[in-house]
């Protein structure tokens, strides 16, 4: 049995993405099997593998790690992208909270009716920039460091690159009004572990399309009408 | 100003309650200001205080800390609440995850408009009997121990016993097939800090009424 961590989900972005960044950031190779097909899901779920009966699941150290949040902690936390003390890891949970709200508005969009996606692309514009955009700009403008954290390389930087990414695909010009988070963006993308998850190849997922969306709707029997915040 | 803990929130459960249980566990006194209206709301916005414009908020060792996991996380590390090494964190925070998805469907249950109430009633039963509690019935189980992880208290033990408390409000008998969770009630029912909290006069917050609803909805929308 491999040592690498082992991904159980769809082969698409949904809530596994941001723990597939975590692991590359820190530089550890992971595998995945990807679920195509009801069945697969059954076996798992008969096999006792989903604590509660959901994916992300991720084989690792020897436990079945589900929780999407619990799994990114674990790993943050191993591979010292937790900060240095309790308050920094204060620091680090509230700000990865924002940017997970703000992820989670674009996580339904797939899933959305045509009329439904053209309201949710405006409240994920609006909310970036007026309410976690201004957030995170104001931070880094105040202490003038690199990082969002403590001077040093952390889960937040990794997870707020990840949402501006996630929101420039729906708005290019979305950090116009955010000189700050523009060079912060150039400078994480540049990190060595980052820079090559962001090449062509890597195991980053692209933009969720139709076959994605209808893939989990078949393989969980969920999701068939999920409404715009 | 004093030293303790000071919850910014309206004067419900909401999403502050888990934290005013972790805080009563470890024996924590804190002191909470209640929005009663939108403009409480608007002066904590210009004010600044609140980093992503919402509550909760609290003010703890000089931080105001928002995201209610982010504030959770604090205070069960800080009062020794989150395990002695990272894989007892790892079984905890899976534990609690699995809480919190349960207790966003019990707590958003007062809220939901009349045509909606019997089908979310049905499946939060659901999940709680056919999802959640067998899985901590089987934690419990499988290691005898008094406590879910490491044979110690801890947030797990808090927040379960906070769920299955705002469960059984919806239905008393849903313990009827976990004979385990039975006794886990009564044995985190009957630790000091949480017997304390559990009586009248506490800080702990009732179910919110329907007629209270107009108001909170008032304040944040």
């Amino acid at each position: 049995m491999s040592r690498k961590p082992k991904l159980y989900y769809f082969n698409g972005r949904g809530k596994m993405e941001s723990i597939r960044w975590l692991l590359a950031a820190a530089g550890v190779e992971f595998e995945e099997e990807f679920l195509e097909t009801r069945e697969q899901y059954e076996k798992l779920l008969q096999g006792g593998s989903l604590l509660f009966q959901q994916v992300p699941m991720v084989e690792i150290d020897g436990m079945r790690m589900v929780q999407t949040r619990a799994i990114l902690c674990y790993i943050a936390a191993k591979y010292n992208l937790y900060g240095k003390d309790l308050k920094e890891r204060a620091l680090i949970d509230m700000y990865v909270g924002g940017t997970d709200d703000l992820m989670g508005f674009i996580m339904m969009f797939p899933f959305l009716s045509a009329e439904d996606k053209e309201k949710q692309c405006a409240v994920i514009v609006q909310k970036a920039t007026s309410r976690y955009f201004p957030a995170y700009e104001k931070v880094l403008k105040d202490h003038g460091q690199d990082f969002l954290v403590g001077s040093n390389f952390s889960w937040a930087d990794v997870h707020l690159l990840e949402a501006i990414l996630m929101v420039e695909e729906k708005k290019s010009d979305v950090l116009s009004g955010f000189p700050q988070l523009q060079a912060f963006k150039a400078r994480i993308s540049s990190i060595p572990t980052i820079k090559k998850f962001l090449e062509p190849g890597s195991q980053r997922k692209p933009v969720p399309d139709d076959k994605y969306v209808e893939t989990v709707r078949r393989v969980l029997r969920m999701y068939y009408d999920l409404k715009a915040n | 100003m004093s030293g303790k803990p000071k919850l910014h929130y309206f004067n419900g459960r909401g999403r502050m309650e888990p934290i005013r249980w972790l805080l009563a566990a470890a024996g924590v006194e804190f002191e909470e200001s209640f929005l009663e209206k939108k403009d409480d709301l608007l002066k904590l916005q210009k004010d600044g205080s609140l980093l992503f414009q919402q509550v909760p908020m609290v003010e703890i060792d000089g931080m105001k800390m928002v995201q209610t996991r982010a504030i959770a996380n604090y205070i069960a590390a800080k009062y020794n609440l989150y395990g002695k090494d990272l894989k007892e964190r790892a079984l905890i925070d899976m534990y609690v995850e699995g809480m919190f998805d349960l207790n966003e469907q019990l707590m958003s249950y007062g809220y939901q408009p009349a045509d909606k109430k019997e089908q979310h009633f049905a499946n939060m039963m659901d999940k709680a009997t056919n999802r959640y509690f067998p899985v901590f019935e089987k934690v419990l189980k499988d290691h005898g121990q008094d406590f879910l992880v490491g044979n110690q208290f801890s947030r797990a033990d808090v927040q379960l016993l906070e769920i299955i408390l705002m469960a059984e409000e919806c239905k008393p008998d849903i313990l009827a097939k976990f004979p385990l969770l039975q006794s886990f009630k009564a044995r985190i029912s009957n630790i000091p800090t949480i017997k304390k909290f559990l009586q009248p006069g506490s800080q702990r917050k009732h179910p919110v009424r329907e007629e209270e609803v107009p108001k909170v909805i008032g304040i944040f929308y």
